[in-house]
């Protein structure tokens, strides 16, 4: 009998591959939330331990948002609201001084002092540390110092504690707009023991949020965490649910299907597939859309030749008329995109839709072809030249590449294609690098709701993130003007006459605002989305 | 034999470490800058993405960078990705799932490839074995992605049998639909295969010398024709439990499967060399033994296959 020898041996190999893959598998917590008010939403494995200044993707940001509080929040229309500040006090943009509330304090029981803030954004800062959002201390007086390459001081000399509740900071210039972001992330407090043992604080983070987390192993990495509500949170934004669970997806598509089958309850955004029928397939009353403080351009980089000087200003111009903004996001993006007016959102506080000049965002394809005429007259196209737009493959951006591409074509008849970059990481470092050969895309999702923070960091002089080595020294000077306006509003204001100056220069060719697409299970109720496209969490009820 | 298998283990090692260094080289030369990619869109802090340089020693030259990998792999330390984790907890939670959803598959293949196989085979041209053989070209032809779309939906959104989506347990109840897809193609070239090999062997000498002794119908159906058509089929089943564990990317990007696949997606996507390599070295492992196991099996099947 030999065939029953055989079949030992292959039952022997099945069992101790089954011992092998039982061992490690995970238990299914999914039951417990079935018995509370807790919800599950969407989101992505983060990919920097948890951190304030260390995580900067969106991923990370919306649990860090949950877990900890700053001196501000941010209310669904981008509007601040003093949390942990109990004020915040200034005469002339440059110095400030925040005094904290009474009686705050985080889930380990450590009361938050002004030393919760003042170490944390030491830390933050401190180039040995190096956490990667480092660069929202810039403005602080000092920071040139800590953020040296083998910097030995690490305290910013801008920060001071006055009292428990009291500190001071002084900028290295004056910015109106300072205080906006003081509700980002990177600008969190951060208890005493995250600086014993960053890497494992990072991992089990003590916050003083809304929410915590749920034990000791609430994180199961590239698969879910878990938060409960923090039962001594004392703010503005108070849990109405029990908890809170980001299930980690790989694709829309996944999270969809689990969203129709009332398997998760809030998903922030509508695979591309089901983009013309998430409407009928969700329901009246199970879906909502809005803009959102993100938006999509084209950047042409100054240092390519036909795009420089009098023949370049009209070229651009030119090939802003060409793209009907209206067609390509009704058609390609069925409403998931509203055409741009500016370079900000609309969502953002000072948002002006009809700035002067903003008619050159506006479809013209003749006068469009008059401008690519005018300035084929003063210098023309390089024979046999394509103008190429660069874009990632690995995010789903061809189809409107290539209508764009399209429009171009038809309307100024220059050869126009798409240039496919494998991976987002290629196409960020010809960029950075400054060896383009053509335009890319671009795109800017705000940090904090102001418009300078759609401004400054993208088209101000030698910016981190201007990518197109834009300079203008009228642009600069109204940015400085607007951070040294004594209000936000006035600020606002001067931001929007520098938007003129851009709108003249074109650096980069506005296209799209992105329009969130937020969807949610039978079981819940009261989902908003953020000035941010995230929903708003703490607000969300199960039914 | 005992001698065959330690020449066959000591034959790992050079396979081990070229495909090791291999695989570094090719993951050394993807294009762009893994560490600018960490800082997105925002300005890359160049004093901080040095240091994050030196701690994953992308500073050095390429041979450098792989002997520090050797290095730290002799003493079982794999390195830690880019969000801090170390490589070999990676590694602990990814390969029990994506194994489960392999050894699943690789069940669900061999047990239905086999039997439905076998009855084609020996009902040859009747209207049992011309249906089987239509099915299985339709889900020959038929892609994974879409036969995983349109399970998920029916079986998942519409009827609600199972979840659409595995989620944190991974456990054995919550793969079998997922591995039903994953093995679905393979299912389909097994039974196929089976069916060739039983009536290729139904005509053979000693299958007649067998029925022509007496022996019962089942005894010749067993011994005689399944065990000696059952070799293609191991060779198939081999090399294809190697596939599963390594291309079952597409499948558990659907069913949002936490598993081999995607991690190694990620690893690419994002330029991490020692997740890469580590996660493909284990596979080429588990490739090899898996090649191994099935020469050992021919033995078994057919004594006259002998190693010295």
């Amino acid at each position: 009998m030999r065939l029953q020898r055989v079949s030992k041996v292959v039952s022997v190999a099945v069992v101790a591959a089954l011992a092998l893959g039982a061992c490690g598998g995970g238990s299914n917590n999914a039951d417990s939330a079935a018995t509370s008010t807790s919800i599950t939403a969407n989101g992505t494995e983060p990919q920097n331990p948890l951190l304030p200044a260390n995580t900067n993707e969106v991923g990370g940001g919306r649990i860090m948002d949950l877990l900890f509080e700053g001196l501000l929040s941010y209310d669904a229309d981008g509007k601040t609201v003093n949390e942990i500040a109990e004020s915040i006090e200034t005469t002339d943009s440059q110095n400030y001084t925040i005094t904290l509330k009474d009686g705050k304090t985080f889930t380990n029981g450590e009361p938050v002092t002004a030393s919760s803030f003042v170490d944390a954004w030491n830390f933050g800062a401190a180039a040995k540390n190096a956490q990667l959002n480092s660069y929202f201390f810039e403005s602080i007086k000092g920071y040139d110092e800590v953020s040296a390459e083998g910097a030995t001081t690490e305290t910013m000399s801008g920060l001071n504690v006055v009292d428990e509740k009291t500190f001071t900071v002084e900028l290295s210039q004056p910015e109106s707009d300072w205080p906006l972001r003081l509700g980002y992330t990177a600008f969190y407090p951060l208890p005493a023991e995250a600086f014993e043992d960053p890497a494992a604080f990072g991992e089990n983070p003590v916050g003083n949020g809304p929410y915590m987390l749920a034990g000791d192993n609430a994180w199961q990495h590239e698969v879910q965490i878990d938060l409960v509500a923090n039962p001594d949170y004392t703010g503005t934004r108070v849990p109405q649910n029990d908890g809170v669970t980001f299930k980690f997806y790989s694709s829309y598509d996944a999270a969809y299907a689990d969203l129709q089958a009332d398997n998760l309850d809030v998903l922030d955004q509508m695979p591309a597939a089901a983009q013309k029928t998430f409407k009928s397939d969700l329901g009246e009353g199970r879906y909502s859309e809005k803009p959102t403080a993100q938006n999509q351009t084209i950047t042409i980089p100054q240092y390519l030749e036909e795009f420089s000087g009098e023949a370049g200003a009209l070229r651009r111009q030119a090939i802003s008329m060409a793209v009907n903004r209206e067609e390509i996001t009704d058609v390609i993006f069925s409403g998931a995109r509203q055409p741009a007016n500016d370079f900000t959102s609309p969502v953002i506080e000072g948002f002006n839709a009809e700035l002067p000049g903003s008619e050159v965002l506006a479809y013209n394809p003749e006068r469009a072809k008059e401008l690519w005429d005018q300035a084929e007259a003063i210098s023309p196209w390089p024979e046999g030249k394509a103008f190429t737009i660069g874009y990632n493959a690995d995010g789903d951006h061809k189809e409107w590449v290539d209508a764009v591409c399209n429009s171009l074509k038809n309307n100024l008849g220059v050869d126009a294609q798409g240039k496919a970059y494998s991976t987002f990481k290629e196409l960020r470092s010809d960029a950075t690098a400054k060896t383009l050969s053509g335009a890319i895309r671009t795109g800017w999702q705000a940090d904090y709701p102001s418009l300078y923070n759609f401004l400054g960091p993208l088209y101000a002089t030698g910016a981190g993130s201007n990518d197109g080595d834009y300079t203008s020294q009228t642009f600069d000077d109204l940015l400085a003007a607007g951070l040294s306006a004594a209000t936000a509003e006035e600020g606002a204001a001067i931001f929007n006459q520098a938007q003129e100056v851009l709108l003249k220069d074109l650096p980069v060719i506005p296209l799209w605002y992105q329009v969130s697409q937020t969807g949610w299970s039978n079981n819940v109720t009261d989902v908003e989305t953020g000035w941010n496209g995230v929903p708003v969490y703490y607000n969300i009820a199960r039914k | 034999m005992t001698r065959y298998i330690a020449r066959r283990v000591l034959q790992m090692i050079p396979v081990f470490f070229g495909a090791t260094l291999l695989v570094y080289f090719l993951v050394f030369s993807l294009p762009g800058d893994p560490i600018a990619a960490l800082f997105g869109d925002r300005p890359v802090n160049e004093v901080v993405a040095a240091q994050l340089r030196e701690q994953y020693n992308l500073d050095q030259p390429f041979i450098v960078q792989y002997l520090l990998y050797l290095k730290n792999l002799l003493t079982f330390n794999l390195g830690n990705d880019f969000s801090g984790r170390p490589v070999a907890e990676v590694l602990g939670q990814i390969f029990p799932v994506t194994m489960r959803l392999a050894v699943l598959a690789l069940l669900f293949e061999a047990v239905f490839g086999i039997v439905f196989g076998l009855i084609a085979g020996l009902k040859k041209g009747r209207i049992f074995d011309a249906t089987v053989l239509f099915v299985s070209l339709v889900v020959i032809a038929i892609p994974v992605f879409v036969l995983g779309f349109l399970l998920q939906f029916i079986i998942g959104v519409k009827l609600g049998w199972a979840s659409p989506t595995v989620g944190a347990s991974a456990g054995w109840s919550d793969l079998i639909l997922p591995a039903v897809v994953l093995g679905l193609a393979s299912f389909a070239y097994v039974l196929r295969l089976t069916r060739t090999s039983v009536i290729e062997n139904m005509n053979a000498d000693y299958v007649r010398t067998a029925t022509a002794k007496g022996l019962s119908r089942g005894r010749v159906v067993t011994v005689h024709i399944l065990r000696n058509s059952l070799i293609p089929v191991i060779t198939f089943l081999g090399a294809d439990l190697g596939a599963l564990m390594g291309g079952a990317i597409v499948t558990e990007g659907i069913f949002n499967v936490p598993g081999v696949g995607q991690k190694l997606y990620q690893a690419v996507i994002r330029g991490e060399g020692p997740t890469i390599v580590s996660i493909v070295s284990v596979l080429v492992l588990v490739y090899v033994v898996a090649n191994l196991l099935v020469d050992l099996l021919y033995a078994w099947l057919d004594p006259r296959i002998r190693y010295e």
